[in-house]
C-alpha cells in the first residue's frame, strides 16, 4: 500500500472541495472494499477522504418513497422496521451479501461503488482494462467462470458483484449525488455503466460528486419479493447467479412486477422485457418459464460460464416460484 | 452388556482442551504475534511468470523506499551452504533459494524486502522491477499426460506404493460380468490452517539460530535448517508452542523459512516473515491435482474379480512428491486381482504437500465413488457390496488385521443416518423443490507408531510437569497426552502440564500421519511408570513392602500413593520428597514399537454417511446430515477426538463441494489464491454432525489400545457426499468440487 493523506470532512461541500483539488483522492466510507484494492496494489489514492462522519446517516419514510442516507450501513438498512415494511426486497438482498462484520462496515455509498471482483483486476500482474485501460483483459480467454453473459465487451467480461445493487435496480431507485456543480438524481438503472470500451469507468457518476443518498419510490410489492442468489457455498461468497423479483399479485394474477439479475452483467442486470411478458398475465410456471427463456435472449457465454445459461434462467423460475407462493 | 462405543453425548461432558481457555482469550501467542527486541519485517517478492530466466532486478526504488534496511535476491545472497556441497538428494530436491535467476513457478519468491515495520517492507516489495526472458510454462495435467514418469522413489522403495504393482492377473474387470471404467479428478486443494505460515528468524551467533516458527516438527525443522546452514545440530533451536492448524502444509522446510534465514543474516537482526493468505495457496505445498483411472469388474452376487486403479499427480519442475494415492486398492477389500499404476507429471508449479488424509483422500474419493457406481450396476445395497468383499486380513501383506472393526462402523452409522430412508433409485426422493440423497464411503490409513521420549518434572505439592518436542497443530496433544498421564497414575488432570513444541525437548517425531497419540502417548506411559517405580523406591524406605512393586499396580489417590489398592500401603506424597530433602523428582521415558508390525497389519477404519438435498434447479445442495463413525481403538481424549472427527466432515465436506485451487494455464498463476475465491465450509454449510467411535482397544500397538485418528476422519467423506448427490439426482459428478454447475 502507498502512503497516503488522510482526511475527515465534517460537510459535503468540504468532501467534494478535496476531489475537484485532488485528483488522486478518494473518498472512503465504510473501507471494506476500497483498503482492499489499496492493500493489493490495484487502486493507489494519494488521500483518503473520510465521509463517516458526514450527516448521511438516516432513514426516513417520505411521502412517497423511502429515503436512505449515503453511510447508512448495510447492515443498519437491512434491520430498519421501514425498509422490512415498504422495500423487504432491498433486505433480503443486502443480507445476502458478504457477512454480518462485513454489513456491519459497509455502506450504501459503497456498496453502490463496489468494484468488480475480477480475479484479474485484482491481480495487478495480469492486463486488465478496468485497472490499466488499453492494457487488454486476461479474463476473456482465461479463468472466467464468474464472468459476464450479458452485456460485456472486447474489453471487459467483468461483473457487478453487489446484491444490493439488484435490487435496487428491481426496486427503481434513484441515487442522489452532490457536486461541484449542484445536486442531481440519477435513476440507479442509469448509474452503473455497461463496460464498452471504457470498462475503467463503473458508473456515471463524476469523479468529483459525492453519493448522498438515495430514494425507493412507493410500490406493491412488499408481499411478494425474493431475492434468490446461487453460490459455491450457502453463505459469504458471490453470486453465481443472483435474482431479484418484486410482485404486485392480485389473487393468481400478476398486476405489476420487477425482475433483476446479479452476476450476469458489468451492471445489474433489469428484465424488462421478461416483466412485461409477465404483466397482467396468471403466475404459473408455465409463464415463468416464458419469461426466463426471453430474459435470455442475446446472452453469450465464455469459456467458463456457460453453466449461466442454464442457471440463470433456472434460478429466474425459482425465484418466481418462491415469490408468488406457486409451486406448479 | 453396556455399550462400549461413543456418541456425542458421551464425549461432550469428557475433559476439555488444556488451552482452550488461553486460545480462547487470545492469550496464546501464535508465531506472527511474538515480538521481539530489534525486530525488522520481511515481504517477499514473487515471480510473475511461469518458467523463464530473470534477466534484470531493479531494487533501487525498493532501496531507497522509507524503513527498507535490505533487498535480498539470487545477486546478493548470503547463500545457503548445503547447495554447494555436491550429494543433493535426487529425490527431495528443495527448491534452491536465491540460488539462481531461474524461474520454475508462478510465484516463486525471487527477493525479499526488509523494513523495520511490515506495512513499510509490503510497499517496498511493489517497488522492485522484475524483467523475464519469459518461456512458455506448463502447468495443465491433462495436456502433458505424455510427459508422466515413472518416481525415482519407486526405485528406492519397490515395495512401495508408487511401484507398479500386480496381484493375479493384471485387468482381471475386462472378465467380469459387472464392469466400471471411469476417471476421477481431485483438483489441487491448499490447506489453508487458520493461522498463517510465518518464523523468525533470530542469529544469536555466527554459527547459533534461533527460530520461532510455524511447524509440525521443532527437532525436524531443527534438523533440516541445521544441514542446510552447516551448523552443529545443537545450535539449532525451533520453538513453535502454539500452531493455528497446518493439515500437512508444515512437514517440511519451505523456502519462504530459507529466506527469513538467509534476510536475518544479511541485516544481522531478527527478522520476522509472514505469509499472505494468497500465499498460502502456493508455497507451501498442496495437495496435488490428481487423475485417476479406476476399474472394477464384479459377478452378480458383488464379488469383486478385479480392480485396475492408475494415478497420475502433478509435481514441480525440481522435486518429485509422491503419496499413497493407491493403497487402499490395495488393501482395503478382498480382491484376488489387482493391478496399480503411479506417475507424476513435473509441471510449473510448486512442490505438493501432504495434505490431511494426503493420499488416501484422493484414491478413496475414486475408488469409493467407483464402489458406489459398481453398486448401481449390481442393484446392490453400497454397505452390503462392501461386506461382501470385506477383507478379513490384510490381502496386500498378507497379514493378520492388529483390529478391523469396520462392520461395527457400517451397522452403527446405517442406524444413525437412517440408512433405511434410502432409494435404492437415484433421483426417486424428492420434498419439495429438493432431491434427497444418502451415500456412504469407507476411510482407512495405516495406524503408525515410532519412537519417542518425555521428561516428567514431579512437585512435592503433585503437580506434574511433562516435556516432549511434540508439536499440537491442532488435535489437542497437550490435552491427550494430560489423559494419558494422569489415567495412568491416577493424578487429577489439573495437576498436570505439558510442554510441547520445543525442539530442545526429549525426542519426538513429526506431528503428522495420525501417529501422535501412539508414539508419543507410549512415552508418556513410560515416563509415567518410570517416576511411579522412582516413587515406589522411595516409599520403601518407609513401607518395606514398597520393595518389590510394579508400575501397574501403583496409583496417585489424592496426596498419597498407594499400592494394589491395599490401604496399609498409603504413604504421603510429600514426605517422599522430605526424607530426602527433595525440590523435584525428575524422570525420563523412551518408549519404541516393537517386533509387532511384523506380525499384523495396523489400519485405522472409517465408514462416513451422508445425507445430501439438491435444489432441483440451482443445484445447489445441502447437506443435511452426516455421520462418521471411526475405528481407532481406545479413545483416549474423547472430547479433542470429537472435534478431531468434526474437523474432518468439514473439511471433507469442503473438498467434496468447493474446494479448488484454479491456475490460469497460460501463466501458470493461481487465480483462486485469495478468500474470495477459494472456497472453505462455513458454518451455514455444515450439518446436524454424528461423531461415533466403536472404542474398541487395539492389542498391538501401543500400551492404550488406540490406532490413529487424524487423518481416517476426512478419508472418505468427499466419496460420501458424491455418493449422495448420486443418490439424490442420478447425477454422477466425477471432477470435483460438486459445485452448482455441474448439476443443473
Ligand atoms: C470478503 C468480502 C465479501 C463480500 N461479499 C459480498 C457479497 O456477497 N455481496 C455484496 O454485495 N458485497 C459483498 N462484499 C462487498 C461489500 O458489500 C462492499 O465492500 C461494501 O458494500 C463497500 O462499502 P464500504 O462503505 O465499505 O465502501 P468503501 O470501501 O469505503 O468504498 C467503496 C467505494 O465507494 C466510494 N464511496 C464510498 N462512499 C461514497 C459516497 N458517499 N460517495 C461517493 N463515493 C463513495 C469510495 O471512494 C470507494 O471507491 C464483500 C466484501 C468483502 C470484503
Amino acid at each position: 500500500m502507498n502512503n497516503f493523506q488522510y482526511k475527515r470532512v465534517s460537510s459535503p461541500a468540504a468532501a467534494i472541495a478535496e476531489l475537484s483539488k485532488d485528483p488522486a483522492a478518494k473518498l472512503v466510507a465504510g473501507g471494506t472494499n476500497l483498503i482492499d484494492l489499496m492493500k493489493y496494489g490495484v487502486m493507489a489514492p494519494d488521500k483518503l477522504v473520510d465521509v463517516n462522519h458526514l450527516s448521511f446517516d438516516a432513514i426516513k419514510k417520505e411521502e412517497r418513497s423511502l429515503y436512505i442516507g449515503a453511510t447508512v450501513r448495510n447492515a443498519v438498512a437491512a434491520g430498519n422496521a421501514d425498509v422490512l415494511k415498504y422495500q423487504p426486497l432491498l433486505s433480503q438482498a443486502m443480507l445476502a451479501g458478504a457477512s454480518a462484520q462485513l454489513r456491519n462496515k459497509a455502506t450504501m455509498g459503497g456498496n453502490l461503488l463496489q468494484r468488480t471482483r475480477c480475479g484479474y483486476f485484482y491481480d495487478i500482474s495480469a492486463p486488465c482494462n478496468k485497472r490499466v485501460p488499453g492494457s487488454g483483459c486476461a479474463a476473456l480467454e482465461g479463468y472466467n467462470r464468474m464472468h459476464a453473459i450479458f452485456g460485456a465487451s472486447s474489453s471487459c467480461i467483468a461483473v457487478n458483484p453487489s446484491d444490493m445493487n439488484v435490487a435496487l435496480t428491481a426496486l427503481d431507485a434513484t441515487i442522489l449525488v452532490s457536486g461541484p456543480k449542484g445536486d442531481r438524481k440519477i435513476p440507479v438503472s442509469e448509474f452503473h455503466r455497461l463496460p464498452g470500451t471504457h470498462p475503467e469507468l463503473d458508473t456515471t457518476l463524476d469523479r468529483k460528486e459525492i453519493i448522498t443518498g438515495l430514494v425507493i419510490p412507493d410500490n406493491n410489492f412488499a408481499a411478494h419479493t425474493t431475492y434468490l442468489k446461487v453460490r459455491d457455498r450457502i453463505s459469504y461468497a458471490f453470486a453465481l447467479i443472483s435474482v431479484a423479483v418484486a410482485i404486485d399479485l392480485d389473487g393468481t394474477a400478476i398486476r405489476d412486477i420487477r425482475l433483476a439479475m446479479g452476476g450476469v452483467a458489468h451492471k445489474p442486470w433489469r428484465l424488462t422485457e421478461a416483466e412485461q411478458l409477465l404483466k397482467g398475465k396468471q403466475a404459473t410456471v408455465e409463464n415463468f418459464k416464458m419469461a426466463a427463456e426471453l430474459a435470455m435472449k442475446g446472452a453469450k457465454a465464455y469459456e467458463h460460464n456457460a453453466f449461466k445459461l442454464k442457471l440463470a434462467p433456472n434460478t429466474m423460475i425459482q425465484a418466481l416460484k418462491t415469490a408468488s407462493g406457486v409451486k406448479a | 452388556m453396556s455399550k462400549k462405543h461413543l456418541e456425542n453425548a458421551d464425549m461432550e461432558t469428557a475433559m476439555s482442551r488444556v488451552d482452550g481457555r488461553v486460545k480462547v482469550m487470545g492469550a496464546a501467542k501464535y508465531t506472527a504475534e511474538v515480538q521481539l527486541p530489534e525486530l525488522t519485517y520481511g515481504v517477499l517478492v514473487e515471480s510473475t511468470i511461469g518458467q523463464g530466466v530473470i534477466t534484470a532486478l531493479d531494487t533501487k526504488k525498493a532501496e531507497w523506499a522509507p524503513g527498507v534496511i535490505a533487498v535480498i535476491s539470487h545477486l546478493n545472497t548470503p547463500g545457503v551452504p548445503e547447495y554447494k556441497l555436491q550429494n543433493q538428494d535426487v529425490i527431495q530436491k528443495q527448491l534452491r533459494v536465491f540460488d539462481s535467476p531461474n524461474i520454475y513457478y508462478n510465484g516463486q519468491p525471487i527477493a525479499v524486502v526488509v523494513a523495520d515495520t511490515f506495512e513499510r517492507a509490503r510497499y517496498a516489495a511493489s517497488l522492485v522491477k522484475v524483467t523475464y526472458a519469459k518461456q512458455q510454462s506448463y502447468s495443465n495435467l491433462e495436456d502433458n499426460l505424455s510427459k508422466a514418469v515413472v518416481p525415482k522413489k519407486a526405485k528406492s522403495d519397490p515395495k512401495g506404493f508408487t511401484t507398479d504393482f500386480l496381484r493375479g492377473k493384471a485387468e482381471a474387470f475386462r472378465d467380469a460380468e459387472f464392469q466400471v471404467n471411469e476417471e476421477y479428478i481431485q483438483p489441487s486443494e491448499a490447506h489453508h490452517p487458520m493461522e498463517p505460515h510465518s518464523i523468525i528468524a533470530t542469529w544469536e551467533a555466527a554459527d547459533k539460530l534461533t527460530l520461532v516458527d510455524k511447524t509440525q516438527g521443532s527437532q525436524q525443522t531443527a534438523a533440516s535448517i541445521a544441514k542446510s546452514f552447516q551448523l552443529p545440530p545443537e545450535n539449532v533451536k525451533v520453538l513453535s508452542t502454539y500452531v493455528g492448524g497446518a493439515f500437512g502444509s508444515a512437514l517440511r522446510v519451505w523456502p519462504h523459512e530459507i529466506v527469513a534465514i538467509l534476510a536475518a543474516k544479511k541485516v544481522q537482526k531478527p527478522v520476522k516473515l509472514v505469509l499472505h493468505r494468497n500465499q498460502m495457496s502456493y508455497m507451501v505445498g498442496y495437495r496435488p491435482y490428481t487423475l485417476q483411472k479406476v476399474a472394477i469388474g464384479a459377478s452378480k452376487d458383488g464379488k469383486i474379480v478385479g480392480l485396475s486403479h492408475a494415478s497420475y499427480g502433478k509435481t514441480s519442475m525440481y522435486e518429485e512428491f509422491t503419496e499413497n494415492v493407491l493403497i487402499m486398492s490395495r488393501m482395503m477389500y478382498d480382491i484376488p486381482n489387482v493391478d496399480t499404476k503411479y506417475r507424476i507429471v513435473p509441471l510449473n508449479v510448486s512442490t505438493p504437500a501432504p495434505m490431511r488424509g494426503p493420499g488416501e483422500a484422493t484414491g478413496s474419493f475414486a475408488l469409493e465413488c467407483a464402489m458406489d457406481e459398481l453398486s448401481y450396476k449390481l442393484n446392490m445395497d453400497p454397505i452390503a457390496l462392501r461386506l461382501a468383499n470385506y477383507a478379513s486380513q490384510d490381502p496386500d501383506k498378507k497379514m493378520p488385521w492388529s483390529s478391523n472393526y469396520l462392520k461395527e462402523c457400517y451397522e452403527l452409522g446405517a442406524e444413525k443416518i437412517g440408512w433405511n430412508k434410502r432409494k435404492a433409485q437415484p433421483d426417486a426422493n424428492q420434498e419439495g423443490e429438493w432431491k434427497i440423497g444418502y451415500g456412504v464411503a469407507t476411510g482407512t490409513f495405516g495406524a503408525f507408531r515410532g519412537g519417542a521420549s518425555a521428561k516428567a518434572t514431579f512437585k512435592p505439592d503433585g503437580t506434574l510437569l511433562l516435556q516432549s518436542a511434540i508439536a499440537d497443530i491442532g488435535p489437542g496433544t497437550a490435552t491427550s497426552m494430560t489423559a494419558i498421564a494422569a489415567k495412568n497414575l491416577g493424578l487429577a488432570p489439573e495437576k498436570i502440564s505439558f510442554q510441547l513444541g520445543n525442539s530442545t525437548f526429549p525426542k519426538a517425531p513429526m506431528q503428522g500421519g495420525s501417529n501422535t497419540v501412539a508414539t508419543v502417548g507410549s512415552a508418556i506411559v513410560a515416563t509415567c511408570d518410570n517416576l511411579k517405580v522412582e516413587l515406589a523406591k522411595r516409599a520403601a524406605v518407609q513401607k518395606p513392602e514398597w520393595k518389590n512393586a510394579i508400575a501397574k499396580n501403583i496409583k496417585i489417590v489424592g496426596t498419597q500413593l498407594i499400592n494394589s489398592d491395599d490401604a496399609s500401603s498409603k504413604v504421603e506424597i510429600a514426605s517422599l520428597f522430605s526424607q530426602d530433602n527433595l525440590a523435584e523428582l525428575v524422570v525420563k521415558g523412551d518408549a519404541a514399537p516393537g517386533e509387532e508390525s511384523k506380525k499384523y497389519s495396523f489400519y485405522s477404519f472409517s465408514v462416513h454417511f451422508i445425507e445430501a438435498h439438491v435444489h432441483e434447479l440451482t443445484g445447489v445442495v445441502k447437506i443435511k446430515n452426516a455421520v462418521s463413525v471411526i475405528d481407532c481403538g481406545t479413545v483416549v481424549s474423547p472430547k479433542t477426538a470429537r472435534s478431531q472427527s468434526m474437523g474432518g466432515i468439514v473439511g471433507g465436506i469442503g473438498m467434496a463441494l468447493m474446494e479448488e485451487v484454479v491456475l490460469d494455464d497460460r501463466t501458470g498463476r493461481t487465480v483462486t489464491a485469495s478468500f474470495g475465491d477459494y472456497h472453505v465450509p462455513v458454518q451455514a454449510d455444515i450439518p446436524q454432525m454424528d461423531m461415533m467411535f466403536v472404542n474398541e482397544r487395539d492389542p498391538y500397538l501401543n500400551p492404550m489400545g488406540s490406532k490413529g485418528l487424524g487423518e481416517i476422519v476426512i478419508i472418505g467423506v468427499a466419496p460420501a457426499v458424491a455418493n449422495a448427490v448420486y443418490n439424490a439426482t442420478g447425477k454422477r459428478v466425477r471432477d470435483l468440487p460438486i459445485t452448482p454447475d455441474k448439476l443443473i
